[in-house]
């Protein structure tokens, strides 16, 4: 064996390149991610099974019209949907990274010269295909079972990609932030699915947002569920659907700021409070 | 290259009341393989991870390959290795593309194929990581920890757990590292292991050295008494080799039973350590 594993003072390697730049290896970790994800086939069956299940439970509950719009409750629902699709990274993450923090991922990492960004780079693009992904699979069946009209303007659909990237960034750095929250990769689930489903239901995914008490609806508005929600229903109920709307308005400006700030507060949030080592480890 | 791969001087950390690390100094040298030994709690891992750069020291002066790790940079991460005690991480992935994918994080990595053979584990390269044993296991975080062709390489308590054929080839894995000239630092709380990789080791108790040297002379090991033991006998003494041909004369020829020895690692180890 003539090769040298490692540099010594007898056989100096030659001099070394410069480091791999941070996107590059942020792709690496994105893809080398993304692989890991599709492999865990349980995880992905429930992942993308869960709000189609739903979708098509309350979907057919609730089939109704709503007076005076010409829609129909389902639509309602299909937009609520998209919005906690969008919203999957939050859980996505805070679990995820509660696991590579007990598994000694994150450890393993820090002691590379990985870019710690780079990890982040990879987190955000594979939470970004996943949520596409399920997006696309509620757009389908909204479309193929429950009258839903793909908006056909391009405004319209300007409106959901900035929503929907703004709303996965904003709700994958709340996740990165709570992921520190649970003791153990054990307890992340529980305490990370619990304000999950409040938000759900208080963000007017599950219960029209007009149904709900307003105190409850002071409390929604704080977190980005609510508004990437009411971005949503602007895209797919369109005009008709803004009667229904508290503001009577789908008030796309406050969508926008709200949604803006959580994106900038959630990584100082993330920047603040980031551990890459776990309870245990001190 | 003069430099030391490793110098502290005056180390401390406390946690709490506890003080984990009382004044610890250490040399070194590049090329060395020196083995760190003690109980657990004695501050073994804290040392180890200050030197590593994941935790923060109270006091003292360290340098790791001329950096200080308590302010790890990117391109010091690039030439020192790490080989962390447990990790059950990466499950999914196979060898090679783990192997392939930290490479990615080097200027200067080696090929993966190359390392993977090193460590043993061509065969299994296609294999996800959840399906390996062990020993395998810890093959593929040898070579996610020397992909980058570290200068230095820190192995903590890395056969614990191995059947004792695992933990011989893993030694051999080990040596083959240390001839190629990489400064090695282990963790260990094997005796056998420290005393087959090691060039030097120190023995760490309550947060302070209490003996360092080289294996077969640690604790005035080699000019401890010699025990003389034959079939109907023994005898502690300073000159065994006169005690052997006195015996060999009193047999007349071949003694029965013979066996000379010095005090075992072991032992010197549990007197260093007040067990």
């Amino acid at each position: 064996m003539s090769e040298t594993l490692a540099p010594s003072s007898a056989a100096p390697v030659p001099a070394p390149a410069g480091p791999p730049s941070t996107i590059r290896v942020g792709l690496s970790r994105a893809a080398f991610e993304t692989r890991m994800f599709f492999r865990e086939k349980d995880a992905v069956i429930f992942t993308f099974s869960f709000p189609i299940v739903l979708l098509v439970i309350f979907g057919s509950i609730f089939a109704q019209e709503l007076e005076g719009t010409g829609l129909n409750v389902s639509q309602l629902y299909v937009a609520g949907l998209i919005g906690s699709a969008a919203m999957t990274g939050f859980q996505n993450l805070g679990i995820g990274i509660a696991g590579d923090r007990d598994d000694g991922t994150l450890k393993r990492l820090a002691g590379t010269p990985m870019p710690p960004a780079a990890y982040f780079i990879g987190k955000a693009l594979n939470t970004l295909l996943v949520s596409a992904v399920q997006v696309a699979i509620l757009l389908a069946i909204g479309v193929a079972l429950f009258e839903l009209e793909p908006p056909s303007a391009p405004s319209d659909w300007l409106t959901f990609a900035w929503v929907f990237v703004l709303g996965v960034l904003g709700s994958s750095l709340l996740g990165i932030a709570a992921s520190g929250l649970p003791r153990s990769a054990k307890s992340a689930s529980a305490v990370i699915a619990m304000p999950f489903v409040v938000l759900q239901f208080i963000s007017g995914v599950f219960i029209p947002i007009s149904q709900l008490p307003e105190w409850v609806i002071r409390v929604a508005s704080f977190f980005p569920l609510k508004w990437m929600c009411q971005g949503f229903r602007s895209v797919f109920l369109g005009d008709g659907g803004a009667t229904l709307e508290l503001a009577k308005s789908y008030e796309l400006g406050r969508v926008a700021l709200i949604l803006g700030a959580w994106v900038i507060g959630g990584l100082l949030l993330c920047l603040t409070t980031f551990r890459w080592k776990s309870r245990r480890d001190g | 290259m003069t430099t030391t791969a490793v110098k502290v001087r005056g180390l401390a950390k406390r946690y709490g009341d506890v003080q984990a690390v009382g004044g610890i100094d250490l040399d070194i040298e590049p090329g060395e393989v020196f083995a760190i030994l003690g109980p657990n709690g004695a501050g073994k891992s804290t040392t180890v991870e200050i030197l590593e750069g994941y935790r923060r020291r109270d006091a003292g002066e360290v340098s790791v390959l001329g950096v200080d790790p308590g302010r790890p940079t990117r391109a010091w991460r690039s030439r020192v290795g790490v080989v962390l005690q447990t990790a059950n991480d990466m499950t999914e992935a196979t060898v090679r593309e783990t192997v392939r994918h930290f490479a990615g994080y080097y200027p200067n990595a080696e090929d993966p194929d190359e390392v993977i053979e090193k460590v043993g584990l061509t065969e299994k390269a296609g294999k996800r990581v959840r399906e390996l044993s062990g020993g395998q296991r810890r093959r593929v975080d040898v070579a996610l920890g020397v992909i980058g062709r570290p200068e230095l390489l820190f192995l903590d308590e890395p056969t614990t757990g191995f059947d004792p054929e695992a933990r011989r080839r893993f030694w051999e894995l080990i040596q083959g590292l240390a001839h190629r000239g990489t400064t090695i630092v282990l963790t260990t709380h094997y005796l056998d292991e420290a005393e087959a990789l090691a060039d030097r080791v120190a023995v760490i108790a309550g947060g302070r050295i209490v003996a360092e040297g080289e294996p077969a002379t640690l604790g005035g090991r080699a000019t401890a008494k010699a025990t003389v033991r034959w079939a109907g006998g023994s005898l502690e003494t300073d000159t065994p080799t006169r005690t052997v041909r006195e015996l060999s004369e009193r047999f007349d020829g071949e003694i029965p039973e013979l066996t000379v020895s010095r005090p075992s690692l072991e032992e010197v180890y549990l007197r260093l350590i007040g067990g």
